[in-house]
């Protein structure tokens, strides 16, 4: 592109491109594709008509994110395509598309814009759905999530999680930031900056707050942090360390690790830091706590059989402990799928930690991954991709991989350690 | 210097020395490096400070910094997956203890740690373990249960940060931490 041809459209819409062109006030994670799914649809998503500039900087979004999913294979259509004109089907077939997206962009008045898009069926030639947003120039990114949203859960029957946000946590010299950004890693923002370690991220079921642990008092300390206001306050604080805090789905109560009493041990807790309560006890270690999604089970490590393993417990105090993971002798943090069918966890194999998913109704594991130091899976909050912690040369790298192993990504920040990642729940 | 010096009291002095110069927030170095240390033998001729020459009172605060006093020993290592304070370090926790008990108003704040090898919050409960152990000890060398706290850092303050079993070694660790230092 002609940078007096940029210059001119920037002029013509500051804000916009203040947003879009301007270099990332902080290092952004950048994303690379590893691994794709087997069976891709052959999906064409035309150029948006509009404004050039800002038409392409949309698309160029939503065929990233549809790209990312792993789930299409992206068709090249020469040429724009208006929301109201009729697709090509015959030349879209001859291209190999199965499906059509299509849109516009126009001025709606007072910096606002108006965008439509339009899926089509190309072999039935058939409308498969439409969809518009009016949205300010610094919305563009979140629209083009919307609509990669509305494209994948039109085409695929499953929630699109485009529009979600994830946390993380980047270690540079001596410095270490709790960040917030889009799932494709744009927009990144600091929630917290602090010289002491901060570990143990989760996101409240309603996406507004973050728990986390903070070492910033010398020693493990968990805060809730609002994210809208910025405000945040101790969820607990006892003598000794506090530690792994998970949300019960109702929002309400935090479960999570004291040492209060002795070794390291699961309570309940009031989000507001409240009502301390033991959840159980066992001689040894209890650890990394994660409410069952219908809130009836706590999965939870402990070696109170000799080595690190998953149980899982009643929510309500007073239950008895079954033990869920027999292979090996280290499987930890367990995470169970959005719709509890299934449990990621880290497992330990010849020295190396890789991320393991287990069938919680056959009890059958697989192995999803090929690095050696696995950590912190979390999944997106459909269940199709799960985005966990690593390793590469030495260096804290995020990664994503699907549940059925194909599809792989690589997250990484330029120059710094990337780690503890949490994928935020669905948004609306 | 007047006094002949231990062997082990060199080797403490001098890599105290070198960590006060490298970075003073650092904990004091480990005392099974004995080879590293003394390969760097130009850093034994660092000037002794004020605080270390004239009186020495074994349990007073000035103790705690003074590298001749037992007192400026902090950390206690562990073997791997182990929690038990090693006979090793019995007389030093004793001597901790014992300045505990003479000094009611002063507070220790015990940070255990851990290696790199695996989840982080279970590395968490792994180094309360090894905190838990060091803070136990002290109980019955004198220290009270409101003079103590056992936290723990698990493997999010590495001393050492490469990924070798030396290295390991030097983060199974319990650093004890008095008043005014935490």
């Amino acid at each position: 592109m002609k940078p007096s041809r940029l210059a001119l459209a920037c002029l013509a819409s500051l804000a916009l491109c203040s947003s879009l062109f301007a270099p990332a006030t902080r290092a952004q994670l950048s994303i690379e594709i590893t691994g794709a799914g087997a069976n891709r649809l052959p999906l064409a998503v035309a150029d948006f008509s509009g404004e050039r500039i800002i038409a392409q900087a949309l698309t160029s979004v939503v065929r990233a994110d549809l790209d990312r999913s792993g789930l299409f294979r992206l068709i090249d259509t020469g040429s724009p395509l208006a929301f109201d004109a009729t697709p090509p089907y015959a030349d879209l077939k001859q291209r190999g598309a199965d499906a059509v997206a299509s849109g516009s962009i126009a001025a709606a008045g007072d910096g606002r814009y108006q965008t439509q898009v339009r899926l089509a069926d190309v072999p039935k030639q058939a409308v498969l759905g439409t969809q518009a947003y009016v949205h300010t120039g610094t919305q563009l990114r979140t629209t083009a999530h919307r609509i990669s949203d509305f494209i994948y859960e039109k085409l695929t029957g499953e929630r699109g999680v485009f529009s979600t946000r994830i946390a993380y946590v980047v270690k540079s010299t001596g410095r270490y930031e709790l960040q917030i950004a889009d799932a494709d890693g744009g927009n990144p923002q600091a929630a917290l900056a602090s010289r002491e370690p901060i570990i143990s991220p989760v996101w409240s079921p309603d996406g507004s707050k973050l728990a986390y642990v903070s070492f910033e008092a010398k020693k493990p300390v968990v805060y809730v942090h609002d994210l809208a206001s910025g405000r945040r306050h101790v969820a607990a604080n006892f003598k000794g360390s506090n530690s792994a805090p998970a949300w019960s789905p109702d929002g309400k109560r935090l479960a999570l690790v004291l040492t209060k009493d002795g070794n390291s041990q699961l309570y309940l807790v009031n989000v507001d830091g409240s009502g301390a309560t033991r959840l159980a006890s066992s001689a040894g270690i209890d650890t990394e706590p994660r409410f069952s999604p219908d809130g009836a089970y706590i999965y939870f490590t402990s070696d109170r059989g000799g080595s690190p393993q998953i149980y899982r417990l009643p929510a309500t105090a007073g239950g008895t402990a079954e033990r869920i993971t027999f292979e090996g002798n280290y499987n930890v943090t367990p995470r169970p799928s959005p719709d509890g069918k299934s449990l990621a966890y880290i497992t330990r194999t010849n020295g190396r930690f890789q991320l393991a998913l287990m069938d919680l109704a056959t009890k059958q594991a697989q192995i999803l991954t090929d690095s050696a130091k696995d950590e912190s899976p979390s999944f997106a909050p459909n269940g199709r991709m799960i985005l966990y912690a690593t390793e590469i040369n030495g260096r804290g790298v995020l990664a994503a991989v699907s549940s059925d192993g194909r599809v792989k990504q690589k997250l990484s920040v330029q120059a710094a350690d990337v780690r503890e990642p949490a994928w935020g729940p669905l948004v609306n | 210097m007047s006094t002949p010096l231990s062997a082990t009291t060199k080797v403490v002095l001098l890599s105290l020395t070198l960590l006060l110069a490298a970075c003073g927030s650092q904990p004091p170095a480990p005392e099974q490096n004995p080879a590293g240390v003394e390969s760097r033998t130009p850093a034994a001729a660092a000037p002794v400070t004020a605080d270390t020459v004239g009186k020495f009172d074994p349990l007073s605060a000035a103790a705690l910094k003074d590298p001749r006093s037992p007192l400026s020993r902090r950390s206690i290592y562990f073997d791997y997956d182990s929690f038990i304070v090693k006979d090793e370090y019995q007389t030093l926790l004793a001597t901790h203890g014992k300045f505990l008990a003479a000094n009611p108003a002063m507070k220790m704040l015990i940070q255990g740690n851990a290696d790199e090898r695996g989840s982080r919050e279970y590395n968490l409960a792994l180094g309360q373990k090894r905190a838990e152990a060091v803070k136990k000890a002290l109980l019955l060398l004198g220290g009270r249960e409101d003079q103590l706290e056992a936290v723990s850092l698990g493997k999010e303050k590495p001393a050492c940060t490469e990924s070798t079993e030396e290295c390991w070694g030097k983060n199974r660790r319990a650093d004890m931490l008095y008043s005014g230092e935490f």
